[in-house]
């Protein structure tokens, strides 16, 4: 990305010692920083390189058998098992929180010799209204509830209910809290009002963790996704997340690896380490691997953990599920197998 | 592998890639077939060695035999020949469209068995399987399917072109099934058979090759292989039955082929060594940039002509630049290059990794800051981790010499032109990388740097439709794209006449001599030369007619520092061009008269035909001057490559003795007008065409130092021209023995020559056009991707 963004740019020595004190605080939340708008129009990304590098991602690099299976039981750990349908019944919510607490097949955990690993996914997101079931559903299982609330997907309401909506998500008991931005801020250029809308919002999530989705499909150019990721961890932003799963084009590798250098240049400069969520698209155990790789490549094994890499996706687990029975029994299997999601 | 090790994995610090092993039971099942015993494939047939010799060739990842191959001598080389040359008649007798579909079925033949060429090459050259399978064998492929296009084409788009006839080709053991088809497509596209030596470490995909091209129909005779050492090319490069030599490989190798062909009338095509620049500006994408480094110099263990081995960086951002690297060169991994993912597998053999070793050490001890990842390459087999050298001088020997190898060297600049002088401080030019945001300054930079290949925002691109080729040192002749084409193609041939020079007198000698003693025309002043003396102009029948200044090598040397002094011309415009080559064809047709009749004096001919047609002959190229236009190919990225026609530079032109003025407007016209500026020494016994021409180029609005004009003793001072390091082309008309005496000289800095030495009829209509134009030229393909 642009010098503006990197390491060599840190203000002061003073600032670096701050830096190395932060980098042993694991769990520090990203407490944001003041916005420089001049700066951010001057973050370009150059989308062809971009784009070759990461073609290159997944032929670069594979991973095969036991490692392959422990890579996937790692990625069901970074789920955000996923519902967020018009049509979401309490029923389909709670049928979703029992394979969030059971996400692989008994005999499979057996067979993996994974039952010490208590493997779980990282979270279940639903829509606000939903956030009282999946709570009451998942008790006791630690896993915590994620509800996109500030107006999802559009994120064109009222920024008063918009507030009001997180606040209301994390009285009922959401743990995360996914907020949209408005597309419209980073198309325009105005970095200050998009800054003040996810500082807002953070105010608003309190000790609930926040991920910032900025719906990469809709910003047009890779550039822009470079400054809203800037922007939204200027503001505080715990993760940043690429899309509503709303928007005609979903997280891309390309877009995914722009976001993960943000992330880097970031750390190097604030000593924080913030999140990446792509969201959406993601329906194979192949594609999830190509991601996982990305992301140890850019970002290293720190951010192979759900602390630092969510997944948010429903079907997905399906085909890591079939894919794990393939390693046990070597034979091909079919997603009638496995308990739906 | 026990399931229990799954949960350890899992819960260990970090999730390791663990091993992913490419099979080579298809590669080792091929190598058994021949029970590790390999011939030549001469005449379609599999040959033993006739001196029954055979050597090893190794996996350089282990170290171990993969089997014996035939070392070639000059009976097996003249077998080969003899075979090409038999089948050569019917083979260039076959209809375009016959070609194509061989062409066509050689290009399906690499896919149906790409995947087994793939671990065979990864194996013999310890390149890793991810770029053997990604990149080589795609492009092998790609190559053919662009050339079956041009076979089909040949005709229509190349009209009276022929074939050049039997082609001798010599490849290097870095990318051995590349390169071979970067010979052979275009090649046998064109209607020419070939005789192909492999280099002797990596020999065996081209013998996979053959086998696969003779089940695909391909007849007997057409394409040959012979193995061998550096001896087995050597015979090849001397066979008087070859008519042309491509190259690729050293440019020492390139010099001795290039001496050894002298004279000869091979046409030759040679791509060698570079030191190629990665230019960084303060406003690029910096993390974009290193995966361009990886790409550019870690791509093939940096064993690539093209690598950009020499890191500009701009002084502002180098320290963060150099973290950056840093970062991302721990994250490579070196190992079995048939590990998936492997970025970096085996140097080829030991020798070079000696010498990669020798030369970093030499980089220590100059004073550079060396560094290396902190993880170690495998012990076994010949490997060397990416090393990156920071604070090097231009005058270090790391920062000069081709390391060929992973070995990346950096130094900052300040300011565009900064970086460009940088960039050219190198006698090779192959290649190039300039990385900015900013659209304006990388279409400033790419037409200022020497090279024959510029990347955009992106490194080490090829396409088949893309001219590949050097400027410089890094050789000559383009392989990819229609100027690739030219390389295997004759033009239509111009007339040869009688020569005039015997002729015995006539109309001329009948005016009144007019004694004046024309001096130099340097740098746009008339000049008196360094010796001081004269020489005699006379009649056929004998009779003085005047004097000429007698030059020397001083005089040389003079005319080409003003040659290089007019550094305005190449950037003038075509049509400013064509301005100044109409005004001096006006000019001289106001002194037609007298002009004419000092030729008849000289040379006994129509003094006012050679006028005429040399006033023609301007017309021509004031007419081509902004119509020689360069191409936009369509490479396979999303973006465009710009094939740019630009100057040669200074070139050197000794004009023929006949149609003393025609002869050399026709040579100096089409230098000048395609941007060159020029050193020409013209006819010798009837310089006075050319003297007369001083006042018309004072009166034309000729740039000073565009043309320069040396009389004298004109094989002397076109050797003195010929051996000039600062010359970028000479163009010889005259004895046979002078123009091979000039391609040797020429190897000095691989210079572009361009010599004959039968009299031609230059009033022919053939005697002008593109032929002149493309020697007055080189291309250099500009890639831009693009995409915001």
């Amino acid at each position: 990305m642009s010098r503006f963004t990197s390491a060599s740019h840190a203000p002061d020595a003073g600032g670096a010692q701050d830096r190395a004190l932060r980098l042993h605080e694991e769990s520090a939340r990203n407490p944001g920083m003041a916005l420089s708008a001049d700066v951010i129009p001057l973050i370009r990304v150059n989308r062809s390189a971009v784009e070759r590098r990461a073609a290159t991602i997944p032929t670069r690099r594979t991973v095969k058998k036991a490692h392959q299976a422990a890579w996937l039981l790692r990625a069901i750990t970074c789920l955000d098992l996923t519902t967020l349908s018009g049509d979401d019944t309490p029923g389909t919510v709670e049928r979703l929180c029992a394979k969030a607490r059971r996400p692989l097949r008994d005999d499979l955990v057996e067979a993996l010799g994974v039952r010490a690993l208590d493997i779980k996914v990282g979270a279940v997101c639903v829509y606000h209204t939903f956030v009282p079931t999946a709570v009451r559903a998942l008790e006791g299982s630690s896993i915590p509830v994620a509800a996109v609330s500030a107006g999802f997907p559009a994120g064109l309401s009222p920024l008063a209910q918009r507030l009001d909506e997180i606040r209301a998500s994390v009285e009922a008991g959401a743990r995360e809290i996914d907020i949209v931005i408005t597309r419209a801020h980073v198309l325009l250029g105005r970095w200050d009002a998009l800054y003040d809308e996810v500082r807002a919002f953070r105010e608003a999530c309190g000790d609930a963790h926040m991920k910032a989705i900025l719906a990469t499909g809709e910003l047009a150019t890779l550039s822009n996704v470079a400054r809203a990721s800037r922007v939204a961890m200027m503001a505080g932003a715990d993760f940043i997340k690429t899309s509503t799963g709303k928007e005609s084009a979903n997280a891309t590798l390309p877009v995914g690896l722009v976001m993960a250098r943000m992330i880097r240049a970031y750390e190097a400069e604030t000593g924080y380490a913030v999140g990446l969520k792509p969201a959406g698209g993601i329906r194979s155990a192949k594609s999830a691997l190509e991601w996982l790789i990305m992301i140890k490549e850019e970002l290293g094994d720190r951010w192979l953990s759900p602390s630092r890499f969510r997944f948010g996706a429903s079907g997905l687990l399906t085909d890591i599920e079939r894919q794990l029975e393939h390693h046990v029994t070597g034979r091909y299997s079919a997603a009638n197998r496995h308990p739906m999601v | 592998m026990s399931v229990a090790t799954i949960a350890e994995l899992f819960t260990s610090g970090s999730l390791e890639f663990g091993p992913a092993p490419e099979s080579d039971a298809p590669a080792r099942a091929w190598l058994a077939k021949h029970e590790g015993v390999f011939d030549h494939y001469i005449g379609g047939r599999f040959v033993e060695p006739s001196s029954g010799e055979r050597f090893e060739s190794v996996d350089p990842s282990t170290g171990a035999s993969l089997g014996r191959v035939a070392q070639g001598n000059a009976a097996d080389i003249d077998a080969a020949v003899r075979a090409a040359r038999e089948v050569y008649p019917a083979w260039a007798a076959l209809t375009p469209h016959a070609r194509a579909r061989h062409l066509y079925a050689l290009a399906r033949t690499v896919q149906k068995h790409s995947r087994f060429l793939a671990v065979l090459e990864t194996l013999d050259n310890g390149k890793t399987i991810r770029e053997t399978r990604d990149i080589d064998v795609p492009l092998v492929a790609r190559h053919f399917y662009h050339h079956a296009g041009w076979a089909q084409l040949r005709d229509a788009e190349f009209p009276g072109y022929t074939p050049v006839g039997v082609v001798g080709q010599i490849i290097p053991w870095n990318f051995p099934l590349l390169m071979m088809a970067w010979k052979i497509a275009p090649a046998l596209a064109a209607g020419n058979t070939v005789v192909l030596k492999p280099a002797e470490l990596t020999s065996l995909t081209a013998l996979a090759f053959a086998e696969l091209a003779h089940q695909a129909g391909l007849p007997a005779g057409v394409l040959n292989i012979v193995t061998g050492d550096g001896s087995t090319g050597k015979a090849l490069v001397e066979h008087p039955g070859v008519d042309k030599i491509a190259f690729t490989g050293s440019t020492e190798v390139g010099r001795e082929i290039r001496r050894s062909t002298a004279g000869s009338g091979k046409k030759l095509s040679l791509e060698l060594g570079g030191k190629s620049p990665f230019i960084v500006f303060d406003d690029a994408d910096l993390d974009s940039v290193v995966e361009g480094v990886v790409d550019a110099i870690w791509f093939n263990q940096g064993q690539v002509c093209c690598a950009g081995s020499r890191l500009l960086v701009h002084e502002g951002i180098a320290a963060d630049l150099t973290a950056r690297l840093r970062a991302r060169m721990e994250k490579l991994r070196a190992g079995s290059p048939l590990d998936k993912s492997m970025d970096i597998g085996a140097i080829v053999a030991p020798q070079q990794l000696e010498r990669i070793q020798r030369l970093v050490r030499q980089g220590v001890d100059d004073g550079a800051e060396m560094w290396q990842p902190s993880w170690a390459c495998p012990t076994d087999g010949y490997f060397y981790p990416p090393t990156l050298f920071t604070g090097v001088s231009p005058s270090a020997t790391i920062a000069q010499v081709e390391i060929f190898g992973p070995v990346l060297v950096s130094m900052t600049f300040r300011t565009p032109s900064e970086a460009v002088a940088l960039a050219n401080n190198t006698p090779y030019g192959l290649a190039a990388s300039v990385w900015t945001e900013n659209i304006n300054l990388a279409l400033d930079i790419a037409p200022r740097i020497k090279a024959g290949v510029v990347w955009v925002n992106s490194s080490n691109l090829f396409d088949a439709s893309v001219g590949f080729g050097g400027y410089r040192e890094s050789g000559f002749g383009r392989e990819g794209g229609r100027e690739g084409m030219y390389e295997y193609l004759h033009g239509p041939a111009i007339p040869r006449v009688e020569s005039h020079g015997t002729r015995a007198g006539a109309s001329g000698g009948e005016l009144p001599v007019i004694d004046r003693t024309p001096k130099l025309f340097i740098g746009g002043k008339q000049v008196r030369p360094d010796a001081g003396g004269s020489r005699r102009i006379e009649s056929p029948s004998g009779a003085l007619l005047g004097e000429v200044a007698e030059g020397n090598r001083k005089d040389i040397r003079n005319a080409v520092e003003a040659a290089h002094a007019a550094s305005g011309w190449p950037r003038t415009s075509g049509h400013a061009r064509a301005q100044v080559l109409y005004y001096i064809a006006e000019n001289l047709g106001a002194r037609a008269g007298e002009l004419a009749a000092r030729i008849a004096s000289m040379t006994g001919e129509d003094g006012a035909r050679e006028v005429e047609a040399s006033l023609s002959r301007l017309f021509t190229y004031a007419a081509w001057a902004d119509k020689f236009d360069g191409a936009v190919h369509d490479p396979s990225i999303r973006g465009v490559a710009l094939a740019m026609h630009e100057p040669m530079g200074v070139i050197g032109i000794a004009a023929p003795n006949d149609s003393p003025l025609l002869g050399f407007v026709s040579l100096v016209a089409p230098a000048i007008a395609m941007g060159n500026t020029v050193v020409a020494i013209p006819s010798e016994r009837a310089a006075l065409a050319a003297t007369d021409l001083y006042s018309v180029l004072e009166t034309s609005d000729v740039p000073a130092g565009v043309v320069n004009i040396v009389t004298g003793p004109k094989d002397v001072l076109a050797m003195v021209l010929a051996e000039h390091d600062d010359v970028s082309a000479v163009w010889y008309h005259g004895a046979a023995e002078t123009c091979a005496a000039i391609e040797r000289a020429s190897a000095s800095n691989m210079k572009r020559t361009f010599v004959e030495s039968a009299p031609l009829d230059w009033f022919h209509p053939r005697a002008e056009g593109p032929l002149f134009l493309r020697e007055a030229t080189q291309v250099k393909n500009i890639w831009i991707p693009y995409g915001e």
